[in-house]
């Protein structure tokens, strides 16, 4: 199996999500949220990363 | 004067009679089992689903399956991550899954997907565990 870069920021992000999600929160509701802004936390702080890597090394 | 900090955290009260470490072995033995027991289905499955795709994820990327060992601080603590996943560890170590070392680049994400997955099962195992005893509302 062959994938990219990204593609395991999403998946490894996506799967932790959940976890997080439904381990940290007792709403379902709420659950849901948490889950979203993990993703989102997660792709977009590997996205700032990776620019501020490139910012760097420019 | 005494304190009632504890008061809202045991509001909820037991859940089960079920004994509140055999659900946290379960949940570690079997990903989501300990939700399963205490008939929580649609978190068990996505719990179950989550780590076992993880898991999954990390064998075909040629991910590394840690053992025991003393070599080294980092492959210690790899191995307890990777013991985290209960079962799933036992199956990938009697039937030879996952590599010996890490060969390719992808191979690393590999081995951080499994000791994740590990973690992650570890988590919802305690979070079973604080549902059985009432330390979590619902």
């Amino acid at each position: 199996m062959t994938i990219s870069h990204f593609g395991a920021v999403l998946l490894f992000s996506f799967f932790t999500s959940i976890i997080f999600g439904i381990t940290q929160r007792s709403d379902p509701r709420m659950m849901i949220r948490f889950g979203a802004f993990c993703f989102a936390l997660f792709v977009g702080g590997t996205i700032a990363g990776s620019w501020l890597m490139w910012l760097i090394k420019h | 004067m005494t304190s009632n900090v504890q008061a809202p955290a045991r509001a909820a009260g037991k859940t089960t009679t079920m004994p509140a470490a055999m659900i946290l072995l379960a949940g570690w033995l079997v990903p989501g089992a300990g939700h399963f027991l205490l008939r929580k289905w649609i978190r068990g499955s996505l719990i179950f689903i989550s780590i076992v795709a993880m898991f999954g994820i990390g064998l075909a990327l040629k991910g590394k399956i840690y053992s025991p060992n003393t070599a080294e601080l980092l492959d210690m603590l790899n191995f307890a991550g990777n013991l985290g996943t209960g079962l799933l560890y036992v199956i990938a170590r009697v039937f030879d899954l996952g590599q010996a070392s890490v060969q390719v680049a992808t191979a690393d994400y590999g081995t951080k997907f499994i000791v994740v997955a590990g973690l992650l099962n570890i988590i919802s195992a305690v979070d079973a565990h604080s549902l059985a005893t009432g330390r979590k509302a619902s």
